[in-house]
């Protein structure tokens, strides 16, 4: 892009050289002795010249001429010199015409109607060559200084022409790495400028495979190019990352190990990320750098999610913190987040809406109005500006219920039809490594390879990781799920996972998985053996089904229904640490239009 | 003169005093502060008692700074934080790279 660099140099020599140039002068002036006179002085000085003998004449001529300096008699028939002045200054427009009245007038009033009617100066007869010399060369400097400013404008007014039409591809580049991904989801609302990445801030959304969003609201420290470079890989391992089902922490790491990479000391990036799993009713938030995040709950009350952690880049790797925030949640639960551009919003007074400001409007809320509307209206009425400042990104996030989510997955596209469908393989995490690798990405991916397979790839990671993590959980780090069903527990539980994740030695979790072909789509057949002590699966398993209890009354205790739900078979042996499922699944491509995944969506719903 | 530096009496403590609005305007101002100061400086106090305001860039001077006076093993405090700057500073979590009081 070019810059300020490429301007031309600001009036150099243009006053030496000011002396040396011929100039075309016009001079209008009835006396034709009086003419003769000043045309001769003129010429002699070296420059050319255009004679008129009135003000009608004038104004033609120069029109006719484009003249660089005007001498102008007073009084003259036809057109007197006031209105030829005022015509001449119309006509030339925003160029610079020095226009000097020629006059032996000696009345100051008279002098100053002059310049009133647009000249720049006048002579007085009888005329002196030294000092019309030295007029002509002082206003031919003006003139050039003029130019050379006009000029520069120009060039600056089309270089921020470029410049936004540059932005403007830029964005259309950056839509293309950065798509919406689901913001435009009816369950997340937001508020942010079209070139918001021009002001450093970023927003991107997803679905997670296994039914869920994740959302990601980030803002670089400064403005302009280097945030928006800055935010093209952090689009990139968002949604790379996220649809390939790797958690949030894991995601994090990433765009915190890339920043921490290409960023220079200095900048970084605040940001918050909130991970939706509206199956287990749980929220995992995090948050570097950005003001409160908010939960509101669908009964009013309300508690923040502040910055725990330094933003993203600053940190190296190995010192980078993702640990998560759960909180439980339940349809209805609004999560907001916002840039610092929204508190620090100001009014006409240049007062601050500040956090306070926030604060106050959720706690007045009243319960039909959504956090994000009343945010919004309040903001803009502090303001005064109807479509709010366009440094300001807001976001909200409504939870759901997970079957409202899932029905619209199933309306995802067909990937490409050709890979392999007839496998088997054996995967096995152990030891150090279960405790900070999650393998269901790479789990997902074998099974995504299977054509078709990718529509259900929600239904399947649903599968794999109730399976890891009934493993893992119950299994290797011996949890008792009822824990989770109190608020205080399900903290508990958490800080006990991972405490517990640091004593994995001796352990195992082992994947066996296989596909096959059948006539309309294909079957996965899931082994899942892990090295725990198991647990009494017939009573765990009467206690958790013959409960009907409504959903989002538990938190947990729901892993092993839910696969009896989505499977043909599921078989629990032994201790309850070898868990066998199969899934039959069938291509749309048989199924007409009609949304195969429908019926499976149905069956757990209505169940 | 918005940034003020002063130098104790052994050498090894170098004070940056800002004054006003901590923001991208001090930037060359606080970076001659430190970048021009011996080698025998190991210890810096940046001083915000006059300092009205900080704002994201001065975030990012301070990590410069950090990272001028040795990244981890940086001995930088940030003192007389009024209670708006030293909420900044909290939302970012500063006080794991800095000692604030």
């Amino acid at each position: 892009m070019s810059g300020a660099s490429s301007l031309s140099p600001i009036l150099s020599n243009s006053s030496a050289s000011a002396e040396a140039d011929a100039l075309k002068v016009l001079i209008a002036e009835d006396s034709d002795s009086d003419r003769l006179i000043l045309s001769a002085l003129v010429r002699r000085l070296g420059h050319q010249v255009v004679e008129a003998r009135d003000g009608v004449e004038a104004v033609a001529l120069f029109c006719d001429q484009q003249p660089d300096i005007v001498l102008l008699d007073a009084l003259m028939p036809r057109m007197d010199g006031m209105e030829a002045a005022r015509q001449i200054k119309a006509l030339a427009g925003e160029r610079l015409v020095p226009l000097i009245f020629l006059s032996s007038l000696s009345d100051a009033s008279e002098l100053a109607r002059c310049l009133e009617a647009g000249g720049d100066d006048f002579l007085v007869k009888p005329y002196n060559r030294v000092i019309l010399e030295a007029k002509i060369n002082a206003f031919n400097r003006m003139r050039k200084m003029h130019q050379v400013l006009s000029d520069q404008r120009d060039q600056i007014r089309r270089q921020h022409e470029q410049l936004v039409e540059e932005q403007m591809v830029a964005r259309r580049v950056f839509d293309n790495v950065a798509h919406t991904g689901c913001l435009n989801a009816p369950h997340i609302r937001y508020h942010a400028s079209p070139l918001s990445v021009f002001n450093g801030d970023v927003l991107f959304a997803a679905e997670r495979p296994g039914g869920g969003t994740l959302i990601f609201l980030g803002d670089f420290t400064g403005h302009g190019l280097p945030a928006a470079i800055g935010a093209m890989p952090v689009a990139e391992i968002f949604y790379g990352m996220a649809t390939k089902g790797f958690g949030a922490a894991d995601i994090l790491s990433e765009i915190n190990r890339k920043l921490k990479k290409i960023l220079p000391v200095g900048m970084f990036c605040c940001g918050a990320m909130l991970d939706a799993d509206f199956k287990l009713g749980q929220l995992r938030a995090w948050n570097g750098g950005l003001p409160d995040g908010w939960l509101v709950r669908a009964n009013g009350k309300h508690l923040t999610i502040p910055s725990r952690h330094l933003p993203l880049g600053v940190q190296a790797p190995d010192q980078f913190q993702a640990s998560m925030t759960v909180l439980p949640v339940q349809p209805g639960d609004q999560v907001v987040i916002m840039t610092d551009g929204f508190s620090e919003s100001r009014n006409v007074r240049g007062e601050q809406f500040g956090e306070a400001g926030v604060h106050r409007v959720l706690a007045d809320l009243e319960p039909p109005k959504e956090p994000f509307d009343a945010l919004m209206e309040h903001i803009r009425m502090f303001t005064g500006k109807p479509d709010a400042a366009d440094d300001l990104t807001l976001c909200a996030l409504e939870i759901i219920h997970h079957e409202q989510l899932q029905a619209r997955n199933d309306r995802a596209p067909e990937s490409a039809l050709s890979g392999p469908v007839d496998w088997h393989c054996v995967y096995e995490v152990r030891e150090r490594t279960l405790a900070d690798f999650n393998p269901l990405p790479l789990l997902l991916h074998i099974c995504m390879e299977v054509p078709g397979l990718r529509r259900k790839s929600g239904e399947v990671y649903t599968l794999l990781s109730e399976l890891y993590n009934n493993a893992l959980e119950h299994g290797v780090l011996e949890l008792p799920s009822d824990w989770k069903t109190s608020p205080d527990g399900f903290g508990h539980y958490y800080k006990e996972r991972r405490r517990r994740l640091a004593h994995t030695n001796g352990h195992y979790i082992r994947f066996a998985l296989s596909h096959q072909p059948t006539d309309t789509g294909g079957r996965l057949h899931v082994v899942c053996e892990d090295s725990g002590q198991g647990f009494d699966f017939e009573s765990y398993s009467e206690k958790v089904l013959d409960q009907r209890l409504p959903p989002g009354t538990r938190y947990a205790g729901r892993g092993l229904e839910l696969l009896r739900r989505m499977t043909r078979q599921l078989r629990v042996h032994g201790r309850g640490n070898h868990v066998e499922i199969v899934y039959d699944w069938e291509s749309t491509a048989l199924a007409d239009n009609a949304p195969s995944g429908h019926n499976d969506t149905q069956r757990i719903a209505d169940d | 003169m918005p940034i003020e530096t002063r130098r104790s009496d052994d050498g090894q403590t170098l004070t940056i005093r800002v004054e006003g609005r901590f923001d991208f305007s001090t930037h060359q101002a606080f970076r001659d502060a430190y970048e021009h100061s011996d080698a025998s400086v190991n210890r810096y106090v940046i001083d915000l008692s006059d300092t009205t305001y900080l704002d994201s860039s001065a975030l990012g001077m301070l990590l410069l700074l950090r990272d001028h006076a040795g990244g981890d093993s940086a001995s930088i405090s940030i003192e007389n934080c009024n209670s708006d700057v030293r909420r900044i500073l909290s939302i970012s979590n500063f006080e794991q790279l800095f000692s604030i009081g």
